[in-house]
């Protein structure tokens, strides 16, 4: 039998599953792009600002963040997208695809789903075939539709440069997913195999950042150099797309050989063995708590430590760019003085407490999957816990671990501000200016908490309310949207520091909501069946 | 009754949505025993143990377990009762050794030498992870957290599901010395040589009601006794005895189903016309099982008998 066999229907079959994932995936990437830059008329109306922009790009932080910053003497539109663009949507594409091919592979054979197709008239093959086909094709497509929408929202964008630059993302998305289709060889579980591949995007974006600080030598290293470097809109070179392409077939050959050299289900790296006893902290509901949140925790606090630091070390060069952009002023009016770095630095504590609660809803919906997976069964119907202890355990981690993400962005820009600045002191007053927000992430958790005691089926509008925060934080000032809009966010309600008044009384009614959400959502759950 | 009891519900109800899932059960589990809970898939078995665990809230009728409420003394009876659901779900990151110790730590505490001797006896490799666990080393891992805990009731809930007939065995012994140990024990089970080998009494519920309770033997006298017998001569006047149901006769061999009252009537008869050979057989479990997860109005004439 070829063993390929059966690879064109596992194509339709993985087109059917993934019938609304698929398109939302490459909806939010071409999103991501075209909004972004459909943006970038209103902000940078004139060619001063660009070259105001421009210089900008010539921080290392930026470049670390963006890109090798190409065609900065003449800052065309064209030039904006593909420098401060390219980077974070070819990581994009390449993370979709990673998990696009992992899901369809190594999931699949964890599950055991992969055995029941595998026992009909299937090729070994087939469903790498298949999966990898699949996540090339919509790499394709995407790029596609890229190119060919970025001059429909910018006509100041060349149709063969948008082609090239979206050319660019569709290769660094293609190498990423015949890279996890290695990946998926190697790693007993689906979770192991995406984890290495993002990874391993992570080095290559790091890699190019360290190369782009440096003469350049590193980033031909890197995929995302790679498309980088075709220099689209300002030199516009397809060759070095063909790297891409030679690195897209060793990958295939290597993921092929190595799936013929194991057995169905097993990796090629045997999973590393667990503990063989708790260890002893291991014990009672807050050290459970603890322990399932850790991964997510660690993320999360890495991830704003990088953001921090990113903040402190463009904060100075920030506010001078401020300083002359009329949209930027009014961005930042609302904080202090615009052209200030403490402004620029309050600003950006806002975001961060806004995207920190991403982590404090994230810990409390876990509550509702450990109730709807039975895992919460044994532990309240066979233990002397109680519900109130339970939940209050999580809620603990929830509240004790967003201080732990905010205050850690907030003492990383600290550090480098302090630094940059040259006065210790503004690590501890950036620490004490991000926690200041703390009360209001709070309240959204308290509000996730009440819903799972009262509509657990609800969980996701504590989402809702983020989103409408984000987008009363981010653009309230710039659509003039009414105070009682505004005031509907807790965000609205905590200071602005390190600029603003510190405002004590509306920290401590904030915290009174979130505790009072909170008390509401513990006695509903303590009423309620559980699922 | 001289034992007291563990379990007591009386004209248990439960409705979720338009749904009547519990409809006036009743349920009596005597300390020290081990009590079979039988039904068909749907019938209310699973709801009733929630509730007996507090996770569900009752809507109707009288429930005591161990002389407390169990909503309202959940916690607090939750250190006297250990549970293991039929579909055991584990925190994937965490091994199977961590699970039992961490459960084992929730109760206060955990007898290591009696865990080592469960993971061996199971054998289970305590340091896999729990996403690597087949569904039969799941269920391990659930049975040796309650097992360890040195629980007074244990409320099993088709516990051996996945688990291979070696690991049934250990099961069955397990569940023996439980009970030498003085513990009750709750077994809600499909695997009916599992019952008849562990249960003392057995309750059986249809569609979120009882109908029938008590001890095997009991049961076993409410029903029909199976005989073939060889004889002398051909009989007569067979088919007009009462309670002899599904007469075969074949020249002088003879097979029927007699109600155990109308056995003796149905001797005499025999030995009139001489015996040669004679086997008699009790229902099987299986027998008085089906007979009441059939939808058939079978069970009606019964039910009038065994009240």
């Amino acid at each position: 039998m070829n063993a390929l066999h059966g690879t064109r229907d596992l194509v339709r079959l993985i087109l059917r599953v993934d019938r609304v994932r698929l398109p939302a995936w490459m909806a939010g990437v071409t999103l991501f792009l075209l909004g972004s830059v459909a943006s970038f008329p209103a902000a940078y109306d004139t060619a001063a600002e660009r070259q105001a922009r421009a210089a900008l790009m010539d921080n290392p932080a930026t470049v670390i963040l963006t890109g090798p910053g190409y065609g900065r003497e003449d800052y065309t539109y064209g030039a904006m997208v593909a420098n401060e663009m390219g980077g974070m949507t070819a990581a994009l594409v390449a993370l979709m695809s990673v998990l696009l091919v992992v899901r369809h592979t190594r999931h699949e054979e964890e599950r055991g789903r992969a055995e029941l197709v595998r026992a009909a008239v299937v090729g070994r093959h087939a469903p790498l075939a298949a999966a990898l086909l699949t996540v090339f094709a919509a790499d394709v497509v995407l790029g596609l539709v890229l190119g060919l929408g970025l001059p429909v929202v910018l006509p100041e964008l060349s149709v063969g440069g948008s082609l090239l630059f979206a050319a660019g993302l569709s290769a660094v998305g293609v190498v990423f997913a015949a890279l996890a289709g290695v990946t998926a060889q190697l790693m007993e579980h689906g979770r192991a195999a995406s984890g290495l591949a993002a990874a391993l995007l992570a080095a290559a974006y790091a890699l190019r950042g360290a190369g782009d600080l440096g003469d350049g030598t590193l980033s031909w290293l890197s995929p995302i150099g790679w498309a980088q470097r075709t220099r689209s809109y300002v030199d516009g070179r397809w060759w070095p797309l063909s790297l891409a392409l030679v690195l897209t077939a060793l990958l295939v050959v290597t993921a092929f050989l190595l799936r013929s050299r194991r057995d169905e289900g097993a990796g090629l790296v045997r999973g590393r063995p667990g503990r063989a006893t708790a260890a002893p902290w291991l014990s009672g509901p807050f050290a459970l708590a603890l322990r399932l949140r850790r991964g997510p925790l660690t993320g999360w606090t890495v991830g704003f430590v990088l953001f921090g630091a990113f903040v402190g070390a463009i904060a100075e060069q920030a506010a001078e760019f401020a300083a002359d952009n009329e949209l930027a002023q009014r961005m930042l009016a609302q904080n202090g003085q615009a052209g200030s770095a403490e402004t620029v630095l309050a600003t950006y504590l806002g975001l961060m407490a806004l995207v920190s609660t991403g982590f404090a809803l994230q810990s409390v919906a876990a509550l509702r999957a450990e109730e709807t997976t039975g895992r919460l069964d044994p532990l309240l119907g066979g233990s002397p816990l109680s519900r109130g202890g339970w939940m209050l355990s999580n809620l603990a981690v929830t509240l004790v671990g967003s201080g732990t993400v905010l205050g850690s962005g907030g003492l990383s820009a600290g550090l480098v501000h302090a630094t940059n600045s040259g006065e210790p002191w503004e690590a501890a007053r950036l620490t004490l200016a991000a926690l200041a927000h703390l009360p209001a992430v709070w309240v959204l958790a308290g509000l996730a908490a009440a819903l799972f005691g009262v509509l657990p089926a609800a969980g996701g509008l504590g989402w809702l309310v983020l989103a409408g925060s984000v987008f009363v934080g981010m653009f309230g000032p710039l659509l003039r949207l009414p105070d009682w809009v505004a005031d509907l966010s807790p965000f609205t309600h905590t200071p602005m520091l390190p600029t603003g008044d510190p405002h004590p009384v509306s920290l401590l009614a904030l915290t009174a909501v979130a505790a009072l959400l909170t008390t509401v959502g513990v006695l509903a759950f303590r009423r309620r069946d559980t699922a | 009754m001289t034992r007291p009891t563990a379990i007591a519900v009386s004209g248990l109800t439960k409705n979720f949505g338009t749904t009547r899932a519990l409809d006036g059960l009743d349920l009596t589990v005597r300390s020290g025993e081990v009590h079979g809970f039988l039904g068909p898939n749907g019938a209310g078995k699973t709801t009733t143990i929630r509730i007996l665990l507090g996770l569900l809230r009752a809507d109707g009728g009288r429930t005591r377990l161990l002389d407390g409420h169990p909503w309202h003394d959940a916690t607090e009876l939750h250190r006297r009762v250990a549970y293991v659901p039929g579909d055991v779900t584990l925190w994937p990151g965490l091994s199977g050794g961590e699970v039992i110790d961490l459960l084992g730590r929730l109760r206060g505490g955990i007898d290591p030498a009696r865990k080592e001797e469960l993971l061996e006896k199971f054998a289970l490799d305590p340091r896999k992870k729990a996403r690597s666990y087949s569904k039969g080393n799941r269920q391990k891992v659930g049975l040796i957290a309650a097992l360890a805990s040195e629980a007074e009731l244990l409320v099993l809930d088709e516990p051996t599901s996945g688990l291979d007939p070696l690991m049934e065995e250990t099961f069955r012994e397990c569940v023996r010395r439980q009970q030498r140990e003085g513990r009750t024990v709750l077994l809600s089970s499909h695997v009916l040589s599992e019952v008849e080998a562990l249960c003392d009494r057995v309750t059986i519920v249809r569609e979120g009601s009882t109908i029938e309770s008590g001890s095997l033997s009991e049961l076993r006298h409410l029903t029909r006794v199976s005989v073939s017998a060889e004889l002398a001569r051909v009989p007569t006047g067979l088919d007009e005895l009462p309670g002899v149901h599904d007469l075969e006769l074949d020249g002088t061999e003879l097979r029927c189903e007699v109600d155990t009252p109308a056995l003796d009537g149905l001797l005499r008869r025999l030995t009139e016309a001489g015996v040669r050979g004679l086997t008699s057989q009790p229902p099987s479990l299986e027998e008085l099982f089906l007979r009441h997860y059939d939808h058939g109005p079978l069970d009606t004439s019964h039910r009038g008998a065994a009240r």
